[in-house]
């Protein structure tokens, strides 16, 4: 409050602009460099004998045009089954990771991710109800079940935190509730209808699997992540806004109320939509979005593309290893999520606390 | 004069706490709002700020309704500091004074140099400088008002609404604080608990008991032993000086008669 010499004393502490962390772009590259790399090295990965060379001359004939002569079995497992796999994988752990940015910050809650909405259970509630109780069938799907639970399930938290008189507190208490209420009558449905062949099937998408993905997946998915991440990047301040709370956010020229509306169904659809192909997979969305910060900090417009990056890099890494390691009866990969992110989140704190 | 209310009335869940108050500042001139706990002053500033829609009554910005004004544009011109706004993220100073230049920026980043400027200059005038890279947790509760009053400077406002912003101030920060408002060349509306320093730095003063408007005009005027016995309930002796003709109040414990001023 020192009304006199101005600027020349705030500018010599720190480079312009208005940025904290100027590692960014480095960050970003790396982010972008480890994606590839890891794709690059889930493709090689596995049990069939594929070598690196094997899957460059099949990368080539595929993007480049070349017409190096592979072996057709092993051009069928390089690109129709493994690397669809891989991007879906990519896919889902950027959008689950961006979900995750945008719940903390709406919310203002460092343990809001996409399932805190009750997204994951609806959408394991859909699945059993069209894959054990048999309605819809065919023409649904398990996706198609999970899709319209999840959505549900969104809905009714909605509705039961604006009936309790709204707030952020509001929407996590009434997400509790659905989650465990959904979650019951997913076991009450497994229970009391299925048979066991019923149950395997329908237990592997519940617990959250990669298996099968074909290139139909991967462009469902990737147009889903790609939309959210441009709307996400594009409003990047508004989720910047919200750090102090609604008030705050409103001074700053954020319409608050639309702006919630807008960001969480932008979220509930992606999560929906990655969640009825993939299955229920958990703590991407809670843990990266701390990776992210802890690279980055805390503005949207770095986290944003930087959490999506190593989300994406993640889980490729998660499906990899659950698929080559656990050979040849995967691991779900939502238990591999799970096993790795815990510890990681833990990791986090402590490095968080002893850099505080 | 630009932002203003017209029998402004919220009727929060049943309850007026704000009842048909009118509010017309002067251009450039600094407002201190007064009353006790719960008299409407945060409320008043809220509907001021346009995060509230008034239950009845209108305010205007420019001779619009601020409900039809885009909230950017009103960012644009009005800024805000309320009480208790904390957060869970871990941001720096300069970052949170950054924030202030959203409402000014396009869509991915705009004019980057007037904004580094207008967040130096935040800076310095709040004396921040040297805690630009400092994280927000680890500021003291008056660090952190300083923040939120930076911030809101950096948003460039031609009116400036401010809940207690003394509070958990040092003395003297106090005072540097509204100097530091008094000078801007922006009109300003002040809730403030301190009677001497509303005396001392207002324009005018506009006194709110129950969510109406009991008293306004300057300070002087209006702060008289009755309206502070009527308002506050509380006995109290006011000393007006003479060359600047500011009132200075001194309290008279409970119990006792105020001996002077009269």
């Amino acid at each position: 409050m020192t009304p006199s010499p101005v600027r020349d004393a705030a500018e010599t502490d720190r480079p312009p602009p208005t940025g904290s962390r100027p590692r960014f772009p480095g960050v970003g590259l790396g982010a972008a460099a480890l994606l590839l790399a890891s794709i690059g090295a889930a493709i090689t990965l596995g049990p069939a004998d594929v070598s690196l060379v094997n899957v460059r001359d099949v990368l080539f004939n595929h993007l480049g045009g070349a017409e190096i002569p592979v072996r057709v079995s092993k051009e069928a497992i390089v690109w129709d089954d493994r690397l669809p796999r891989a991007l879906v994988a990519a896919a889902c752990g950027a959008g689950l990771g961006l979900c995750g940015v945008v719940l903390q910050s709406l919310l203002r809650n460092p343990l809001a991710d996409p399932y805190v909405l009750g997204i994951s259970s609806g959408a394991s509630t859909g699945a059993v109800v069209v894959g054990i109780l048999g309605v819809g069938g065919a023409a649904l799907g398990i996706p198609g079940g999970a899709f319209i639970g999840s959505v549900l399930a969104f809905a009714v938290v909605l509705l039961i935190a604006r009936l309790a008189g709204g707030g952020d507190d509001k929407v996590i208490l009434a997400g509790i509730a659905v989650t465990q209420l959904f979650s019951a009558l997913t076991s009450f449905v497994i229970f009391a209808f299925a048979d066991s062949d019923a149950t395997r099937g329908v237990m592997f998408w519940l617990l959250g699997s990669l298996e099968g993905m074909r290139w139909n997946d991967v462009w469902l998915c990737g147009a889903a992540v790609a939309a959210g991440t441009m709307f996400c990047l594009f409003r990047a301040p508004v989720l910047d806004a919200f750090a102090f709370g609604d008030d705050v956010a409103s001074s700053l020229g954020v319409s608050v109320r639309r702006s919630r509306v807008m960001f969480m169904t932008v979220t509930a659809l992606l999560t929906a939509t990655l969640v009825s192909i993939c299955g229920a997979i958990g703590f991407v969305g809670l843990v990266l979005p701390h990776a992210a910060r802890f690279l980055v900090g805390p503005l949207h417009v770095r986290l944003v593309p930087v959490t999506a990056l190593i989300g994406a890099a993640f889980m490729v890494w998660v499906d990899a290893v659950s698929r080559v390691a656990f050979s040849p009866s995967p691991l779900p990969v939502g238990v591999g999520t799970a096993l790795v992110g815990v510890p990681m989140f833990i990791a986090i704190m402590f490095r968080r606390r002893r850099a505080a | 004069m630009t932002l203003q209310t017209r029998e402004v009335t919220w009727n929060r869940g049943g309850r007026l706490v704000v009842d048909g108050v009118t509010l017309r500042p002067r251009q450039g001139e600094t407002i201190g709002l007064l009353g006790p706990n719960g008299s409407g002053k945060s409320s008043l500033i809220r509907l001021l700020s346009g995060a509230v829609k008034p239950s009845a009554g209108v305010v205007t910005l420019d001779d619009r309704s601020l409900t039809a004004v885009a909230r950017r544009e009103a960012a644009r011109a009005i800024a805000t500091v309320t009480q208790h706004a904390d957060t869970v993220v871990d941001i720096t100073v300069r970052d949170i004074v950054a924030l202030g230049r959203i409402p000014h920026r396009g869509v991915f980043g705009g004019d980057r140099r007037s904004d580094a400027a207008a967040v130096s200059d935040a800076l310095a005038r709040t004396g921040l400088a040297d805690k630009a890279a400092e994280l927000w947790h680890r500021l003291s509760g008056g660090e952190r008002q300083r923040v939120h009053i930076a911030r809101a400077l950096a948003q460039e406002p031609r009116e400036l609404l401010l809940d207690e912003p003394t509070n958990h101030l040092d003395i003297r920060y106090q005072l540097e604080l509204l100097q530091l408002i008094t000078e801007l060349p922006v009109t300003s509306v002040v809730a403030l608990h301190d009677l001497n320093l509303a005396g001392m730095y207002c324009d005018s003063l506009l006194v709110l008991k129950d969510g109406r408007a009991v008293a306004a005009g300057a300070p002087a005027e209006v702060l008289t032993p009755d309206l502070i016995a009527h308002v506050y309930e509380v006995d109290a002796a006011v000393a007006v000086d003479e060359g600047t003709g500011r009132p200075t109040i001194a309290f008279s414990p409970p119990g006792r008669r105020a001996s002077a001023g009269r």
